[in-house]
């Protein structure tokens, strides 16, 4: 194809993608929410970690991560053209080609992985090929057009950095990892329900069998509920670990008595009410939830750091 | 439509390119640094983090 063939009749010049294009498919924002919390597995991991070693294995969690998302987007693409929300990405707006999005999670995913090994260890590394093939696959693939429980099952593949990030550090898995994962595990569909209320033509344009979709939005409330009542034993468990304190213990009881209290609301509202304030709570409830989550790994890297100073910690 | 000397396909590709450059050059860095890190370690007789386990 010559230049100006790829240059449509808008002087837009399709297939010809910049930099940040590629930046976009590895989901950026998704990637800060890795970085961190697989930084604060690794952190507050009983083993030290030379420094740059900890930057270099953040890094390809990251970028293992973002390989997921550009996998992610590759199979989507057909949906992602239909929703509002995905709309603008780059292969729904044709700035990157299908078959270029799915090179480059390939090759960053073998990447991500190798140079996880090379850096830490290789149980971290096989654990990273795990998420993002659970991610890739078992989620995007296979639950997320199949099934309501899409995100709760998929919630795993954003649950496991903090494991890793455990596992550089010491090799292998204990009950505060654990713990770290299953406060992200319960905490992923309160987040991604509470989105699909207030985007509410999105899911079912597309065909995706969100819980709004499937069941309605009045059952979509009463299980967010639930879920923030389940998630509220997990963070107060990790604070009572060995990784918690009472810095982190304070922070779980006020994040998940504030988290249940906007679940309470959200569920005692009516669709009437919510299309007559354009879905406020539900959107101050989504912001919530992404407050709760860095502040929770907030409270264990405050925890970790007042113990170098001989406070903190049981 | 008038053909500029440069058109937004240029900036485009110019964009991607640097990029590309950018990311070799860090990665290069990277490699270098934990190769430095590791050496040193193993001069110590130590191995960093979690692979001096059994």
């Amino acid at each position: 194809m010559s230049e100006l063939s790829a240059i449509d009749h808008s002087g837009h010049a399709g297939g010809e993608a910049g930099f940040g294009d590629y930046v976009q498919l590895l989901k950026p924002r998704v990637m800060s929410l890795v970085v961190f919390t697989a930084m604060v597995g690794l952190i507050v991991a009983p083993v030290p970690v030379h420094p740059f070693v900890a930057f270099t294995a953040i890094l390809f969690i990251a970028l293992g991560g973002g390989a997921s998302g550009a996998l992610n987007m590759w199979y989507d693409a057909d949906i992602d053209r239909v929703m509002r929300r995905t709309a603008s990405r780059p292969i729904p707006a044709g700035r990157v080609a299908e078959g270029d999005a799915l090179a480059l999670g390939v090759a960053l995913s073998v990447l991500s992985c190798v140079m996880l090994g090379l850096a830490a260890n290789w149980f971290a590394a096989g654990f990273l090929a795990f998420t993002i093939f659970f991610y890739a696959v078992v989620y995007t693939i296979w639950l997320k057009r199949s099934t309501p429980q899409n995100i709760v099952i998929g919630g795993a593949a954003g649950a496991f950095p903090p494991m890793i990030g455990w596992a550089v550090a010491t090799g292998g898995v204990s009950m505060e990892s654990l713990l770290m994962f299953a406060l992200i595990f319960m905490w992923t569909p309160p987040h991604f329900w509470a989105l699909a209320l207030f985007m509410k033509d999105d899911y079912s344009k597309a065909g995706v069998p969100m819980l709004t979709v499937t069941h309605g939005r009045a059952a979509t409330r009463r299980h967010i509920l639930v879920y923030t009542v389940l998630l509220a034993p997990f963070a107060v468990a990790l604070a009572l670990s060995s990784v918690g304190g009472p810095v982190v213990l304070a922070a779980a009881i006020v994040l998940n008595a504030l988290f249940i209290r906007g679940a309470w609301r959200l569920a005692r509202r009516g669709e009437a009410a919510a299309e007559a304030d354009r879905y406020r709570t539900e959107k101050a409830f989504f912001r919530f939830s992404l407050a709760y989550l860095f502040l929770h790994f907030g409270a264990l890297l405050v925890e970790r750091s007042l113990t170098a100073f001989g406070l903190g910690g049981w | 439509m008038p053909i500029h000397p440069e058109h937004e396909l240029h900036a485009r590709r110019r964009s991607r390119n640097l990029g590309l450059g950018l990311v070799l050059g860090a990665f290069a860095a990277l490699i270098f640094g934990l190769s430095i890190v590791k050496i040193s370690h193993l001069r110590e007789g130590k191995l960093p983090a979690a692979e001096a386990r059994p």
